[in-house]
Formats: C-alpha cells, structure tokens, sequence
C-alpha cells in the first residue's frame, strides 16, 4: 500500500513529482511573463542605463497607428469568430444529431483532415488560389465574371477567410462534443409541445451547447489575435496585424520594451476576452479547457 | 437521424449542400497545392504546363533545384525533426510527472497549480515566445556577469525554441495523460501489492503500460504541434531555421514549386501519423 511505505518517501516522491512541474511552470511561464511586464515598465535614458517609467504606454496610446492596429486586429479576431462559429455550428449538427454511425464518423474525420496539415501549408494553397496569376481571378475571367484578373490577396477578406479556414477544428470539435450530449427525446418533447425550429434551437440547443461555445469562441478568437502566418502572409506588407508590431519591435528594432509593452497589451485583452466569455456564459475555466 | 423531427425536403437539401460547400472550401488550398508541386512551370501559378518531377527530383542539370536536392530545405526539415523529438520526449516525461501529481498526490495548493497548468494554453504564442526570449537573455546576462558563463543556449537558437514549444506543449500531454490516469482502476496496484510486487514493479508492469496510448497519442499530437509550430518558433529562432519559419520566409519572396513538394510531402508524413494513431486506437478497442 503507498500509505504504509512512511511519510518521508512520500514526502521525497511528492517533490520529485513536483519538480519538473514548478521548473516548467515558474521557469517558462511565471517568471518570464514577471519579466516581460518589468521590460514593459522601464525606458531607456542612457547607453546601459534604465529607468522605470511608463513611457512605453504612453508611445502605445500617443501614436493612432499602434492603437488604430490594436483595435483592428481585436476587431477582425472578433468578427473572425463570429464566422467561424456560424459556420461550425450546422456541420457539428449535421455531424452529431443529422448523420448516424460510419456517416457521423467519416464526416468528422474528413473535417480533421485539413488540420493535420501544417498552417503553412494551408496558406501557401490559398495565395496559389487567391494571387492575381493564381487560379480564382483566372477562374472569374473565364467565366466572364471579371475582364482582367483581381488581385485577391492583401484584403481584409482574405485575411478573414484564412483566419476562419485555420480556425475552424477548433470551434467544430467542441460544439460537436456539446450537441452530442443532448438527448434527442428533449429535441423530441420540445416538438412536441408544440416548439418550431426557432424556439426549440434557442431554448433547448443552444443553452445545452453553451459550453462548447464558449470553449470554441475563446480559443479561436485567442487563436487568430494571437496569429502571425495567415495575418502576414495573406494581408501583405502592411497588414497592420498586432503581432506584426510585436515582431518589429522585437526582433526588427530591437526596442524590447516597446515590444514587451505591446506584448503585454495583447495578453491582457486575450485574458479579458476569455474571462468576458467564461463570464457570459457562466463556465468555470478548468471545465472549459478541459473541453478543448 | 432523429426520426420524428420534421425535416421539410427544402431543410435537406440545404443541409447537404451546404456541408459539400464546406468539403470543397476544407480541401480546395489543399488540392491546389499539391496540384501545383506536379506543374511544369516555375512559379506555382495556372495555367496547368504539363506534369514533372522535377520540383521533387530535380538538380542543376535541368535549372530547377528540386526538394531533394535543395539542401537548405532538407536542412530545415532535419532541423525541425531535430526539434520536435527533444520536444517530444521532453513533454511526455514531464506530462507523465504532472499526471501522477495531480492524481496521485494530495498537497496544499494543488487545486492552484492545477489551475496554473492550463494557463499556458490561453497565452498567444507569440507572447510565449517573446517573454522566454527576454527572460533567458536576463539569466544569460546574470550568468555572465556573476560567474563570467557564456550561456550561448539562453541566446536565440534551438535550445531556445525547444523551450519554446515545451512550455505550452506540455499542458497538452499533461491533460492527455493524467485523463486517462484518472480512469485507472486502483485496485489493480493494490491486487499486484497484496501479492508481494514492490512499487517499482507495479509501476513499471501495470501502471505505466496502461498510461502507455495515452504516452503514444500525446507524443504524436506534440510531435506534429512541435513540427508546425510557427509563432513561439519564429520569435526564438537562431540561425538554422526549422521548416515552417524557412517556408514563410521563401513564400513572403514568392517561391518556386518546390515549396508545393516540401507540403506534398509533409501531407504524406501527417496522413501517416494519423493512420498509425488510427490503427493503434483500433488494436485498443
């Protein structure tokens, strides 16, 4: 029994269990973002010389292109969800509640299938279908729809479309989880007594599929304010996303607390929107993650 | 199929147009893109020229460096290669500690660290990145200063990167293995304790080979994660790139097809992890 084998290796287990899990978690997550937040809070005065200051906040909200970026990049993440969730949620009905047996689950894999595919990959394959040479605006002009071949890559669209296209595993797999939960007979009763299409999705669906809305909304709008590759590779040179300033400050400039500020920024409003969501939906963040 | 709900004919076939409309929008770049690895032409662009080999296979002789023969790119995937086994064993080991702690043992605080292991996953990896970036060159700075340490492994470079991806991979095979923990019927380990097993024998004859698809879905998952990653990885990169930040760094130039062949081939390597962690789901059941 572990019990009777004394306190004192017990106690020398738990630390080496403990261990690897505090290296991991002070070491690479705690400490650094303790970091980051201090780079963010100091300026530079003189060669080696560093004072505390908010100058880095003030750069952030004095200069309209930081801050016009910043809410562009909040405001396409958001309607990029928005997307993704409206076009998710009838593939995991049909999946979970419209398709039975080997259909269900040769419907689902297919929808996994994309996403064992590198990111890069994916986007490489939209700029080939998109690009003014590429095949689309070829397509169009055979068809007669355009004269000449549309450039159609470095619009807001199409950086909506990549961002929905990469986003979409990660709202299907958990609403699919959370519709295939629901009993059927609730559907059934709710016909029954008389409820249309209409009420029986918004008083019985979608409050039983909440968490997995929620666990989707929050990962993927996480997700594409978070991304780089389709942002940048789809909106150009000067797609303005967030990240992108992240990157120059960081690693073009090399002005570490300017980056670290922006960083800092991003991060918080990530945290606001998934408590925002956990809040609105009433989920607990442990239930929520553990969903994904 | 719900049988008794009423689905008029029109609500059927929207439905069924509807999900082919998201197959064709699902595999359309895929297709396009491994269409193209095949055209011979120079760019990756229609008209359809006829097919080749020659972005796979081609050398000089023919003015096309294929991907075999462009030795940056096959580089870069040993690079990456290199890269993900040291983030898969890294987080299989480490998810396995975490597993047994948040099972097995009972602490003050536990519920707080729990909380602390998902955290990680709601961080953009961009910010992973940049915050190890700046960390490890503190410490390596400190390290120089006190001890006159050239701690080259803290500065940008694959050391870095491993670093990197483990601190948000490892959530991921954390909650992996320590769900099937949690399933593990403990009076197995008590039946082989009563019968006289040390602990080390439990562990290794009953306890670990139960973990063991758990241990095997998680390194897949990481080690595909890991190949992909993209955002922490560009942040923290050194001098030799891994594949993805080598291929963004070619398509921003606009490329040659030879960059089609490299995700034909990746598409190839992806589909065989998968069908390998099918069949092993399979061989369980």
């Amino acid at each position: 029994m572990v019990e009777a084998s004394g306190t004192l290796t017990r106690r020398l287990l738990l630390w080496l269990l403990l261990a690897p899990a505090l290296v991991w978690l002070l070491g690479l997550i705690l400490l650094p973002h303790l970091d980051l937040a201090l780079l963010s809070f100091r300026e530079r005065t003189g060669p080696g010389e560093y004072a505390y200051s908010l100058a880095q906040y003030r750069t952030f909200f004095a200069e309209p292109l930081y801050w016009d970026v910043f809410v562009r990049t909040a405001v396409i993440s958001l309607i990029a969800t928005a997307i993704t969730l409206l076009i998710a949620f009838p593939i995991a009905w049909t999946i979970a509640k419209l398709t039975r047996g080997r259909v269900s689950a040769l419907l689902f894999a297919v929808c996994l299938i994309p996403f064992w595919v590198s990111e890069t990959v994916r986007t490489l394959g939209w700029m080939i279908l998109l690009r003014e040479t590429g095949v689309l605006p070829g397509v169009l002009v055979s068809l007669g729809v355009t004269d000449a071949p549309v450039e159609m890559l470095y619009r807001d669209a199409t950086i909506l479309v990549g961002l929905v296209y990469t986003s979409l595993l990660f709202m299907v797999v958990p609403l699919y989880s959370s519709l295939e939960s629901l009993d059927d007979s609730l559907i059934e009763a709710a016909y029954d007594l008389g409820g249309n299409g209409w009420t029986v999705l918004r008083t019985i669906v979608i409050p039983h599929a909440a968490p997995g809305i929620t666990a989707g909304c929050i990962v993927v709008f996480m997700l594409t304010l978070g991304n780089y590759l389709t942002a940048s590779l789809l909106g150009g040179k000067n797609s303005l996303w967030f990240t992108e300033q992240i990157y120059t400050q960081f690693i073009t400039r090399f002005n570490w607390e300017q980056g670290a500020a922006f960083g800092f920024l991003l991060l918080l409003l990530s945290s606001l929107m998934v408590w925002i969501g956990l809040r609105l939906s009433g989920q607990k963040f442990s239930d929520v993650m553990s969903r994904t | 199929m719900i049988p008794s709900l009423p689905r008029p004919l029109w609500l059927r076939v929207a439905t069924i147009v509807f999900v082919a409309a998201f197959l064709v929008f699902l595999f359309l770049p895929l297709v396009t893109v491994a269409a193209f690895a095949f055209n011979d032409a120079a760019y990756p662009a229609p008209p359809w020229q006829g097919f080749t080999l020659d972005w796979f296979t081609g050398d000089e002789s023919k003015g096309r460096t294929g991907l075999f023969k462009d030795e940056e790119l096959m580089g870069s995937i040993l690079t990456s290669l290199l890269v993900a086994a040291w983030v898969t064993l890294l987080s299989v080991v480490v998810g396995t500690t975490n597993a047994f702690l948040m099972e097995r043992m009972r602490f003050r605080g536990q519920g707080l660290l729990s909380l602390l292991m998902l955290v990680p996953l709601v961080i953009p990896g961009v910010i992973l990145g940049i915050s190890i970036l700046a960390f490890a060159s503190r410490v390596a700075d400190l390290l120089g200063d006190i001890f006159g340490w050239e701690a080259e492994f803290l500065r940008p470079g694959l050391p870095l990167v491993v670093l990197g991806q483990v601190s948000y991979l490892i959530a991921i095979s954390t909650l992996t293995i320590s769900a099937r923990l949690k399933r593990f019927d403990r009076t197995l380990e008590e039946a082989a304790y009563n019968l006289g097993a040390s602990r080390p024998a439990v562990l290794a004859t009953i306890t670990l080979p139960y973990l063991r698809p758990a241990m095997i879905g998680s390194a897949a998952i990481v080690f595909l994660m890991s190949f992909e990653n993209f955002n922490t990885t560009l942040m923290l990169v050194g001098a030799d790139s891994p594949l993805t930040v080598m291929m963004y760094g070619r398509m921003r130039d606009g490329a040659t097809p030879v960059l089609n062949a490299v995700s034909v081939f990746l598409m190839v390597a992806s589909a065989a992890i998968a069908l390998l962690l099918m069949r092993g789901d399979n061989g369980r059941r």
